[in-house]
Protein backbone atom coordinates (compact mmCIF):
# COMPACT_ATOMS: atom_id res chain seq x y z
CA UNK A 1 0.00 0.00 0.00
CA UNK A 2 2.62 2.02 1.15
CA UNK A 3 4.66 1.24 -1.64
CA UNK A 4 1.87 2.02 -4.38
CA UNK A 5 2.06 5.40 -2.75
CA UNK A 6 5.59 6.23 -3.51
CA UNK A 7 4.62 5.10 -6.79
CA UNK A 8 1.47 7.46 -7.47
CA UNK A 9 4.24 10.27 -9.20
CA UNK A 10 5.50 8.30 -11.17
CA UNK A 11 2.03 7.08 -12.78
CA UNK A 12 1.19 10.88 -12.44
CA UNK A 13 3.70 11.87 -14.32
CA UNK A 14 3.12 9.04 -17.10
CA UNK A 15 -0.07 9.94 -17.55
CA UNK A 16 0.53 14.14 -17.70
CA UNK A 17 3.09 12.86 -20.58
CA UNK A 18 0.55 10.39 -22.60
CA UNK A 19 -1.75 13.02 -22.54
CA UNK A 20 0.70 15.57 -23.55
CA UNK A 21 1.71 13.39 -26.41
CA UNK A 22 -1.44 12.61 -28.02
CA UNK A 23 -2.05 16.72 -27.84
CA UNK A 24 0.93 16.49 -30.24
CA UNK A 25 -0.99 14.36 -32.55
CA UNK A 26 -3.65 17.37 -32.88
CA UNK A 27 -3.51 20.14 -35.26
CA UNK A 28 -3.43 23.05 -33.74
CA UNK A 29 -4.31 25.17 -37.14
CA UNK A 30 -7.89 23.20 -36.47
CA UNK A 31 -9.96 25.56 -33.92
CA UNK A 32 -13.30 24.50 -32.84
CA UNK A 33 -16.05 26.44 -34.07
CA UNK A 34 -17.97 28.58 -32.17
CA UNK A 35 -21.30 28.30 -34.21
CA UNK A 36 -21.60 24.32 -35.14
CA UNK A 37 -25.69 23.18 -34.41
CA UNK A 38 -26.29 27.53 -34.90
CA UNK A 39 -27.85 29.28 -37.13
CA UNK A 40 -26.01 30.33 -40.34
CA UNK A 41 -25.27 34.52 -39.54
CA UNK A 42 -27.63 36.83 -41.57
CA UNK A 43 -26.03 37.91 -44.24
CA UNK A 44 -26.80 39.40 -48.09
CA UNK A 45 -23.73 39.08 -49.93
CA UNK A 46 -23.76 40.73 -53.87
CA UNK A 47 -22.98 38.86 -56.89
CA UNK A 48 -19.38 39.26 -57.66
CA UNK A 49 -19.44 42.38 -60.18
CA UNK A 50 -19.66 41.29 -63.69
CA UNK A 51 -21.48 37.77 -62.86
CA UNK A 52 -25.18 38.83 -61.94
CA UNK A 53 -26.57 35.58 -63.60
CA UNK A 54 -26.83 32.95 -60.61
CA UNK A 55 -27.24 36.44 -57.78
CA UNK A 56 -25.33 36.78 -54.87
CA UNK A 57 -26.06 35.02 -51.88
CA UNK A 58 -28.29 35.72 -48.75
CA UNK A 59 -28.98 33.82 -45.74
CA UNK A 60 -32.56 33.30 -46.88
CA UNK A 61 -31.20 30.81 -49.62
CA UNK A 62 -29.32 28.38 -46.93
CA UNK A 63 -32.83 26.90 -46.14
CA UNK A 64 -34.32 24.10 -47.47
CA UNK A 65 -31.62 21.89 -48.70
CA UNK A 66 -28.52 20.74 -47.24
CA UNK A 67 -26.26 22.57 -48.81
CA UNK A 68 -22.29 23.17 -48.30
CA UNK A 69 -21.03 26.39 -47.88
CA UNK A 70 -17.29 27.21 -49.62
CA UNK A 71 -15.61 30.28 -48.47
CA UNK A 72 -12.54 30.68 -51.28
CA UNK A 73 -10.54 33.31 -53.08
CA UNK A 74 -8.78 33.61 -56.33
CA UNK A 75 -5.70 33.94 -54.96
CA UNK A 76 -5.54 30.80 -52.24
CA UNK A 77 -3.56 28.42 -53.78
CA UNK A 78 -5.03 25.06 -51.35
CA UNK A 79 -8.66 26.41 -52.70
CA UNK A 80 -7.20 25.66 -56.19
CA UNK A 81 -6.39 22.57 -55.34
CA UNK A 82 -9.66 21.80 -53.87
CA UNK A 83 -12.17 23.06 -56.57
CA UNK A 84 -11.71 19.65 -58.63
CA UNK A 85 -13.58 17.91 -55.43
CA UNK A 86 -15.83 20.77 -55.02
CA UNK A 87 -16.96 20.35 -58.69
CA UNK A 88 -17.29 16.89 -58.36
CA UNK A 89 -19.47 17.30 -55.25
CA UNK A 90 -21.97 20.00 -56.75
CA UNK A 91 -22.16 18.02 -60.14
CA UNK A 92 -21.46 14.76 -59.24
CA UNK A 93 -22.40 13.66 -55.54
CA UNK A 94 -25.95 16.33 -55.84
CA UNK A 95 -24.49 18.68 -53.41
CA UNK A 96 -25.53 22.09 -53.34
CA UNK A 97 -22.54 24.18 -53.25
CA UNK A 98 -22.35 28.13 -52.39
CA UNK A 99 -19.43 30.09 -52.48
CA UNK A 100 -18.18 33.26 -50.50
CA UNK A 101 -15.81 34.65 -52.40
CA UNK A 102 -13.62 36.38 -49.94
CA UNK A 103 -11.48 39.64 -50.64
CA UNK A 104 -11.16 39.02 -54.24
CA UNK A 105 -10.71 41.65 -57.16
CA UNK A 106 -13.73 40.92 -59.04
CA UNK A 107 -11.72 40.35 -62.39
CA UNK A 108 -9.52 38.21 -60.17
CA UNK A 109 -12.46 35.95 -59.59
CA UNK A 110 -13.66 36.17 -62.58
CA UNK A 111 -11.00 34.42 -64.31
CA UNK A 112 -10.14 31.93 -62.03
CA UNK A 113 -13.98 31.03 -62.07
CA UNK A 114 -13.76 30.94 -66.27
CA UNK A 115 -10.44 29.32 -66.20
CA UNK A 116 -11.51 26.35 -63.52
CA UNK A 117 -14.91 26.33 -64.10
CA UNK A 118 -17.80 27.48 -61.61
CA UNK A 119 -19.46 24.62 -59.87
CA UNK A 120 -21.35 27.39 -57.51
CA UNK A 121 -25.34 27.45 -57.11
CA UNK A 122 -24.28 31.28 -56.40
CA UNK A 123 -21.65 33.01 -55.12
CA UNK A 124 -21.65 35.71 -52.67
CA UNK A 125 -18.62 38.50 -52.81
CA UNK A 126 -17.34 39.43 -49.19
CA UNK A 127 -15.16 42.19 -50.13
CA UNK A 128 -14.29 43.44 -47.20
CA UNK A 129 -14.93 40.28 -45.04
CA UNK A 130 -16.78 41.28 -42.53
CA UNK A 131 -19.66 38.66 -43.21
CA UNK A 132 -17.24 36.27 -43.35
CA UNK A 133 -15.70 37.05 -39.72
CA UNK A 134 -19.67 36.61 -39.07
CA UNK A 135 -18.82 32.93 -40.16
CA UNK A 136 -15.84 32.28 -37.85
CA UNK A 137 -13.64 32.19 -40.81
CA UNK A 138 -9.80 32.71 -39.92
CA UNK A 139 -8.44 31.70 -43.45
CA UNK A 140 -9.39 30.34 -46.66
CA UNK A 141 -10.71 27.20 -48.00
CA UNK A 142 -13.62 26.94 -45.00
CA UNK A 143 -16.26 24.38 -46.09
CA UNK A 144 -19.35 24.74 -43.86
CA UNK A 145 -22.62 21.93 -43.82
CA UNK A 146 -25.87 23.56 -43.24
CA UNK A 147 -28.81 21.81 -42.83
CA UNK A 148 -32.33 22.39 -43.84
CA UNK A 149 -32.75 24.58 -41.66
CA UNK A 150 -30.29 26.41 -42.08
CA UNK A 151 -28.27 25.82 -38.80
CA UNK A 152 -24.15 25.33 -39.27
CA UNK A 153 -23.92 21.45 -38.61
CA UNK A 154 -20.30 20.35 -39.60
CA UNK A 155 -16.99 22.70 -40.18
CA UNK A 156 -14.08 21.89 -42.29
CA UNK A 157 -11.01 24.42 -42.06
CA UNK A 158 -8.56 23.90 -45.27
CA UNK A 159 -8.93 22.24 -48.37
CA UNK A 160 -11.67 19.70 -48.96
CA UNK A 161 -9.90 16.42 -50.04
CA UNK A 162 -12.12 13.06 -51.71
CA UNK A 163 -11.39 11.43 -48.52
CA UNK A 164 -12.91 14.36 -46.22
CA UNK A 165 -15.76 14.12 -48.80
CA UNK A 166 -16.41 10.32 -48.37
CA UNK A 167 -15.76 10.32 -44.57
CA UNK A 168 -17.53 13.30 -43.38
CA UNK A 169 -19.28 14.96 -45.70
CA UNK A 170 -21.16 12.73 -47.71
CA UNK A 171 -22.51 10.77 -44.61
CA UNK A 172 -23.08 13.76 -42.68
CA UNK A 173 -25.50 14.67 -45.91
CA UNK A 174 -27.34 11.67 -45.82
CA UNK A 175 -28.00 12.17 -42.37
CA UNK A 176 -29.21 15.31 -42.36
CA UNK A 177 -31.47 15.14 -45.34
CA UNK A 178 -33.02 12.40 -43.77
CA UNK A 179 -33.34 14.44 -40.49
CA UNK B 1 35.94 47.11 -25.05
CA UNK B 2 34.33 44.14 -25.35
CA UNK B 3 32.82 45.07 -22.49
CA UNK B 4 31.55 48.30 -22.71
CA UNK B 5 29.72 46.85 -26.23
CA UNK B 6 28.27 44.11 -24.17
CA UNK B 7 26.76 46.35 -21.71
CA UNK B 8 25.69 49.05 -24.35
CA UNK B 9 24.25 46.00 -26.14
CA UNK B 10 22.39 44.82 -22.89
CA UNK B 11 20.95 48.52 -22.28
CA UNK B 12 19.48 48.94 -25.61
CA UNK B 13 18.32 45.69 -25.75
CA UNK B 14 16.70 46.89 -22.19
CA UNK B 15 15.36 49.88 -23.67
CA UNK B 16 13.80 48.20 -26.73
CA UNK B 17 10.29 47.46 -25.65
CA UNK B 18 9.81 51.06 -24.50
CA UNK B 19 11.23 52.73 -27.74
CA UNK B 20 9.88 50.01 -30.37
CA UNK B 21 6.39 51.38 -31.45
CA UNK B 22 3.16 49.26 -32.14
CA UNK B 23 4.12 48.27 -34.92
CA UNK B 24 1.12 46.20 -36.01
CA UNK B 25 -1.65 49.13 -35.47
CA UNK B 26 -1.62 51.50 -38.41
CA UNK B 27 -2.54 55.09 -38.09
CA UNK B 28 -5.76 54.94 -40.28
CA UNK B 29 -7.09 52.54 -37.80
CA UNK B 30 -6.62 54.75 -34.95
CA UNK B 31 -9.85 56.69 -33.41
CA UNK B 32 -10.42 60.38 -33.04
CA UNK B 33 -11.39 59.90 -29.42
CA UNK B 34 -8.69 58.84 -27.25
CA UNK B 35 -10.54 57.05 -24.76
CA UNK B 36 -11.99 55.54 -26.93
CA UNK B 37 -9.04 54.32 -28.69
CA UNK B 38 -7.31 53.22 -25.43
CA UNK B 39 -10.31 50.60 -25.03
CA UNK B 40 -9.56 49.06 -28.25
CA UNK B 41 -6.51 48.82 -27.66
CA UNK B 42 -6.85 47.40 -24.29
CA UNK B 43 -9.75 44.88 -26.03
CA UNK B 44 -7.06 43.88 -29.52
CA UNK B 45 -4.19 42.81 -26.13
CA UNK B 46 -6.52 40.50 -25.22
CA UNK B 47 -7.78 38.99 -28.16
CA UNK B 48 -5.61 36.32 -29.68
CA UNK B 49 -4.75 36.76 -33.56
CA UNK B 50 -6.26 33.22 -35.28
CA UNK B 51 -3.52 33.10 -38.00
CA UNK B 52 -0.31 33.67 -35.87
CA UNK B 53 -2.08 31.92 -32.78
CA UNK B 54 0.50 32.93 -30.05
CA UNK B 55 -0.11 37.03 -31.24
CA UNK B 56 -2.99 39.32 -30.06
CA UNK B 57 -4.62 41.27 -33.11
CA UNK B 58 -2.88 44.20 -31.17
CA UNK B 59 0.70 42.74 -32.22
CA UNK B 60 0.05 41.08 -35.49
CA UNK B 61 0.11 42.21 -38.92
CA UNK B 62 -1.80 39.33 -40.18
CA UNK B 63 -4.85 40.93 -42.63
CA UNK B 64 -7.73 39.25 -40.39
CA UNK B 65 -5.91 40.39 -37.35
CA UNK B 66 -6.31 44.55 -38.84
CA UNK B 67 -9.82 43.26 -39.66
CA UNK B 68 -10.82 42.06 -36.28
CA UNK B 69 -9.15 46.01 -34.97
CA UNK B 70 -11.55 47.55 -36.83
CA UNK B 71 -14.56 45.82 -35.98
CA UNK B 72 -13.55 46.56 -32.38
CA UNK B 73 -13.33 49.93 -33.21
CA UNK B 74 -16.51 50.00 -35.43
CA UNK B 75 -18.15 48.52 -32.02
CA UNK B 76 -17.04 50.57 -29.73
CA UNK B 77 -18.31 53.75 -32.05
CA UNK B 78 -21.08 51.97 -31.93
CA UNK B 79 -21.43 51.96 -28.38
CA UNK B 80 -20.54 48.68 -26.65
CA UNK B 81 -19.33 48.07 -23.77
CA UNK B 82 -16.24 46.09 -23.85
CA UNK B 83 -17.38 42.85 -22.32
CA UNK B 84 -20.16 43.60 -25.46
CA UNK B 85 -17.33 43.97 -27.45
CA UNK B 86 -15.48 40.93 -26.29
CA UNK B 87 -18.60 39.05 -26.83
CA UNK B 88 -18.99 39.81 -30.28
CA UNK B 89 -16.02 38.03 -30.98
CA UNK B 90 -16.19 35.41 -28.81
CA UNK B 91 -19.92 34.45 -30.67
CA UNK B 92 -18.03 34.02 -33.99
CA UNK B 93 -14.59 32.72 -33.13
CA UNK B 94 -15.06 30.89 -29.50
CA UNK B 95 -13.64 31.14 -26.04
CA UNK B 96 -10.18 30.25 -28.30
CA UNK B 97 -9.67 33.82 -29.20
CA UNK B 98 -9.38 35.07 -25.75
CA UNK B 99 -5.78 35.04 -24.78
CA UNK B 100 -7.30 34.51 -21.02
CA UNK B 101 -9.19 31.80 -20.69
CA UNK B 102 -12.20 32.38 -18.46
CA UNK B 103 -12.78 29.86 -15.35
CA UNK B 104 -15.95 27.54 -16.12
CA UNK B 105 -16.88 23.82 -16.46
CA UNK B 106 -14.50 23.27 -19.24
CA UNK B 107 -11.32 25.39 -18.02
CA UNK B 108 -11.45 24.10 -14.26
CA UNK B 109 -8.62 21.46 -14.97
CA UNK B 110 -6.65 23.82 -16.83
CA UNK B 111 -7.13 26.67 -13.73
CA UNK B 112 -7.15 24.02 -10.97
CA UNK B 113 -5.11 21.73 -11.99
CA UNK B 114 -1.48 23.27 -10.57
CA UNK B 115 -2.94 24.45 -7.14
CA UNK B 116 -3.92 21.02 -6.79
CA UNK B 117 -0.64 19.03 -7.91
CA UNK B 118 0.83 21.76 -5.73
CA UNK B 119 -1.61 20.62 -2.96
CA UNK B 120 -0.36 16.84 -3.38
CA UNK B 121 3.10 17.43 -3.50
CA UNK B 122 2.52 19.12 -0.40
CA UNK B 123 0.40 16.54 1.15
CA UNK B 124 2.90 14.00 0.12
CA UNK B 125 5.97 15.89 1.47
CA UNK B 126 4.11 16.39 4.93
CA UNK B 127 3.43 12.81 4.77
CA UNK B 128 6.84 11.69 4.37
CA UNK B 129 8.20 14.33 6.46
CA UNK B 130 5.92 13.45 9.53
CA UNK B 131 7.12 9.33 8.78
CA UNK B 132 10.47 10.22 9.01
CA UNK B 133 10.59 11.92 12.29
CA UNK B 134 8.35 9.01 13.55
CA UNK B 135 11.52 6.91 12.94
CA UNK B 136 13.88 9.68 14.77
CA UNK B 137 11.77 9.98 17.59
CA UNK B 138 12.98 5.93 18.25
CA UNK B 139 9.46 4.37 17.28
CA UNK B 140 11.15 1.84 15.67
CA UNK B 141 14.03 1.37 17.40
CA UNK B 142 15.45 0.12 20.69
CA UNK B 143 16.06 2.26 23.55
CA UNK B 144 19.97 1.88 24.57
CA UNK B 145 21.31 -0.32 27.34
CA UNK B 146 22.86 0.25 30.57
CA UNK B 147 25.81 -0.50 29.06
CA UNK B 148 25.25 2.32 25.81
CA UNK B 149 24.04 4.76 28.10
CA UNK B 150 27.36 4.91 30.45
CA UNK B 151 29.35 4.84 27.09
CA UNK B 152 27.71 7.43 25.41
CA UNK B 153 27.80 10.03 29.27
CA UNK B 154 31.54 8.60 28.97
CA UNK B 155 31.65 10.07 26.05
CA UNK B 156 30.16 13.17 26.75
CA UNK B 157 31.98 13.89 29.67
CA UNK B 158 35.32 13.65 28.04
CA UNK B 159 34.26 17.04 25.48
CA UNK B 160 33.99 19.16 29.21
Amino acid sequence: MRRLLYLLPFLLFIGVGVAFYLGFERDPRDIPSALIDKPAPTFDLPAIPGQPATGGLSSAKLEGDVTLVNVFASWCIPCKAEHPVITRLSREQGVTVYGINYKDKPEDALTWLSRNGNPYAAIGADQDGRVSIDWGVYGVPESYLIDRKGRIRYKHVGPLTPQVVEEQILPMVKHLRQG
Amino acid sequence: MKRILLAALLALSALSPAITPALAVQPDEVLQDPALESRARAISQELRCLVCQNQSIDDSNAPLARDLRLLVRDRLKAGDSDNKVMEFITDRYGDYVLLRPPFKATTLVLWIGPFAVLLLGAAGTFLFLRGRRGVAAGADTAPLSADERRRLDALLRKDD
